[in-house]
């Protein structure tokens, strides 16, 4: 049984260009840049927390879980929408500076943090939960194909790195988004479900899925590896097809 | 008081937590009476969502199995110390708590014939001991994303009411009675009175008193510790479980479902060591033992990696496509985390803080206890926060997710029961002043002391002392390095002055209720001189059902006890027993 030694981890000096905003005292955004001792497994959230624990402790920035599950942490990383916890800094390019921001099209609280509740309000606005006309006495049953149909949009977490990354998204905040769309799906193509109309007609809406410039950003910045643009795509078929 | 915007608010029922055990309760509270969640995260940001391999039930939908078998498997996984009439409530009301999430809309993995599928979990046998079952309901290795999911998409459903990014920092009582909670708002820094007929706590657990943790960096048993200042008793807190597979060094989870689909444990040499510590179910064998087992190879010598600190987790037999479709998120983990591809290479692996079976005591309608058996009307506890008790002394894996469904839903239906009838208890004039003053003088203070570095240190001995192996000279150790810690966390400043989203201030005061629990933690652990479950005393090696088949009541006191040579009384609680007398733990 072939098993590699895990070397001793290397350590590194890094530098984060951080966009920081305090509302209570900046008239507007402004760069800072943080020099932080890092190890070869310490991921942007470890940096992050190195800084404000040992630096700066108003740098502030919303974290749970800290291995990608939560969502807490959707961030600008380098350009990207990424979660600070599943970004090891040994994968970015460490000879310049990382440069740290906010998702963008969403207001922006304080430094990291987003008013995340326009995106919240898209998602509950596709009816995102299971409308049956059955009460059934036991459970329902599902073939493993049918329960295979919808499994990719079960992984969604909410983080809105996909809705933050979508152009049309950002100039058009009315937009449902991305996440809103996966969420709608996860319903439409659930063989339990019988309310798949309604969601098609509000997402046949003029701020619904023929927004969506097939730009492929969403599909990118899915930290859960959801095939998010093929999502959009299906629904939009649904929608001309008149049915799941 | 200083110029603090204090905003009040009234309802029949107030939930603190937006994990399983919160949601669950505010479905169940739902519709037809005046309900709000209040918790310190997003409802989907709950540690719920952490929880991977499944929650389970006697459904016998892939094979033979009782709701009995699955009593007796938590009283003997709980070491004895299990409460066998809540024990059998967990197990009967299991199957309907699992059809009340299908229903919900929960996509749990199905058999070929469209049923629930289930699958193997430690300790989970059939007829009493004589194989493993399979009993564990789940939706690919993300079972609790799922249940998380799906009880926030019931709640959007309902319309249920939320105070999302709230820090309930205190809970008003009047005359012993519970009258509202006192809530810090993150984004404005604003205090909010929430009154209400009944309260129910679920606010998780608190692993954060450890550094080699899979919680998360907000579980910190802010809820947990309100209850402790109150006055009121913590059951049964020297039960810490450590989860045998965190990845090495982080600590991350990977659930024990990974052994249930057939991956083994092997030392630097190879071998499968579980083979000699639980001859019958070997990998599968309930927590407890195997984390002790993994402790023990590493500390005899026979741990692999450069500092030989760690064991491995093979599943390099299991063919890929099983991998991908049963635990395609763990497996992600160890390629992001540590670059090893589970596929060929086997991933480090060891113990990692993971579940308090210790709490807030309750009775089998969730109900909280001031004592052995007084209820304190009004005010419930579920899930991790409470101890009702169904883990006893080490709790079984895919229990706490049922747990969570079993005890939240009593807690949502008690507490509108009694709030149907209860009159509002009339809540202090002064009720937000505690948490004013308390965030005024963190705020206000000028030490020189850092709460990163008292965290991280409060968090290295818990590790060092605190953790598998115990004996009275490291627990010693680690309560007087707890009281040097409170000593400096009375000399500490923070930097952030303001009061929007002021995540500062919070991190110093949630260290304040650590260094509380760290403390109970501790010295219930000093108390009890045996070994049972998870709790692993070096120095009294045996189980001594005789002076210890009971479980902890820890209160805090205004001055130190004699007894236990700290602020902190214990008291003990007889374990309720129906059927099971205790045996010799052998698997």
């Amino acid at each position: 049984m072939a098993q590699q030694e895990i070397a001793e981890v290397p350590s590194f000096t890094v530098t984060l260009m951080i966009r920081r905003f305090d509302p209570e005292t900046d008239s507007e955004p402004k760069w800072v840049d943080y020099d932080v001792q890092m190890h070869g497994t310490d991921r942007v959230l470890d940096a992050l927390h190195k800084i404000k624990w040992e630096q700066d402790g108003s740098l502030t920035f919303r974290r749970s879980c800290a291995h990608g599950v939560c969502g807490s942490d959707a961030m600008r990383i380098n350009g990207r929408n990424r979660l600070a916890c599943k970004t090891l800094i040994k994968d970015l390019d460490i000879s310049a500076p990382i440069y740290v921001e906010p998702i963008k099209g969403l207001t922006v609280e304080k430094d990291l943090i987003v008013d995340m509740n326009p995106f919240y309000q898209a998602f509950k606005d596709v009816n995102p939960f299971l409308i049956s006309n059955t009460k059934p006495e036991k459970e329902r049953l599902q073939s493993p194909e049918d329960r295979a149909r919808f499994d990719d949009t079960t992984k969604c977490i909410l983080c809105a790195a996909c809705t933050s990354s979508c152009p049309v998204f950002w100039t058009d905040g009315q937009y449902f988004g991305p996440a809103a769309i996966v969420n709608a799906h996860r319903f439409i193509f659930d063989s339990r479900d019988d309310a798949a109309q309604v969601r098609l007609d509000i997402l046949n809406d003029k701020e619904g899925v023929w927004r969506c410039r097939t730009t492929f950003n969403c599909t990118e910045a899915c930290p859960r590896g959801i095939e998010v643009t093929k999502a959009i795509a299906e629904v939009k078929q649904a929608i001309l097809r008149g049915r799941p | 008081m200083s110029n603090q915007n204090v905003t009040y608010h009234e309802y029949d029922v107030v939930i603190v937590g937006a994990g399983g055990a919160g949601m669950r309760a505010a479905i169940e509270a739902g519709s037809d009476t005046k309900v709000a969640v209040v918790s310190k995260l997003f409802p989907t940001r709950s540690h719920t969502g952490a929880a991977q391999g499944g929650m389970a039930a006697a459904l016998a939908n892939v094979e033979e199995d009782s709701w009995e078998w699955h009593t007796f498997d938590t009283v003997k996984g709980g070491d004895y110390l299990v409460d066998q009439d809540a024990a059998e409530i967990l197990a009967k009301e299991s199957v309907q708590a699992v059809i009340d999430l299908e229903n919900m809309g929960l996509p749990f993995n199905r058999t070929p014939d469209g049923k629930i599928d289930q699958r193997r979990f430690g300790g989970h046998t059939r007829d009493h001991g004589k194989a493993p079952v399979r009993r564990s309901c789940y939706a690919a290795d993300r079972t609790g994303h799922m249940i998380l999911q799906t009880l926030y998409q019931n709640c959007v459903k309902l319309g249920i009411e939320f105070y999302n990014e709230f820090y309930v920092l205190d809970l008003a009582m009047n005359d012993g009675k519970p009258s509202a909670v006192v809530a810090y708002e993150l984004a404005t820094g604003d205090i909010h009175v929430f009154a209400a007929k009944s309260i129910i706590f679920a606010t998780g657990g608190f692993g954060k008193i450890y550094k080699t943790t899979s919680n998360a960096h907000t579980l910190t048993g802010d809820g947990v510790g309100i209850i402790y200042r109150k006055g009121l008793p913590l059951e049964d807190m020297e039960f810490y479980q450590f989860h045998p597979t965190g990845l090495a060094g982080l600590g991350i989870l990977l659930s024990e479902a990974a052994r249930g689909e057939g991956g083994i444990l092997r030392n630097a040499s190879g071998e499968r060591f579980m083979e000699r510590y639980a001859p019958t179910i070997k990998d599968l064998a309930p927590r407890d033992m195997v984390a002790r087992a993994m402790a023990n190879e590493v500390r005899e010598g026979r741990g692999a990696g450069p500092n030989k600190d760690y064991v491995y987790l093979d599943l390099t037999h299991l063919e890929p496509a099983v991998i991908d479709a049963k635990l395609p998120d763990i497996t992600e983990f160890a390629r992001t985390y540590l670059g090893v591809e589970p596929y060929t290479e086997m991933v480090p692996v060891f113990p990692t803080a993971h579940y308090a079976m210790g709490g807030i005591p309750t009775n089998i309608k969730a109900e909280v206890l001031s004592d052995n058996d007084t209820v304190v009307p009004g005010l419930y506890a579920a899930g991790e926060c409470a101890c009702v008790s169904v883990h006893g002394a080490n709790r079984l894996g895919t229990n706490s997710l049922l747990d969570i469904n079993v005890f939240g839903k009593r807690a949502g239906q008690y507490a509108v029961e009694y709030a149907k009838t209860a009159k509002q208890v009339p809540v202090p004039k002064n009720a937000a002043d505690e948490v004013i003053s308390m965030l005024e003088k963190v705020r206000k203070a000028k030490g020189k002391e850092k709460v990163a570095v008292l965290r991280r240190e409060l968090q290295e001995t818990m590790d060092k002392n605190a953790q598998v192996f115990r004996t009275e000279e490291t627990l010693t150790e680690a309560y007087d390095k707890i009281q040097e810690l409170r000593a400096r966390y009375e000399n500490i400043s923070i930097q952030d002055q303001g009061k929007r989203f002021n995540t500062d201030l919070l991190e110093a005061v949630e260290l304040g209720f650590l260094l509380d629990l760290a403390e109970v933690t501790v010295i219930t652990c000093r108390e009890r001189r045996e070994s049972r479950g998870a709790h692993l005393r070096e120095d009294f090696p045996n189980r001594d059902d005789k002076k210890f088949m009971v479980h902890s009541m820890a209160y805090l006191k205004d001055k130190a006890q004699k007894e236990t040579g700290s602020n902190i009384a214990i008291g003990w609680k007889p374990v309720v027993v129906t059927n099971y007398q205790p045996m010799e733990r052998k698997y």
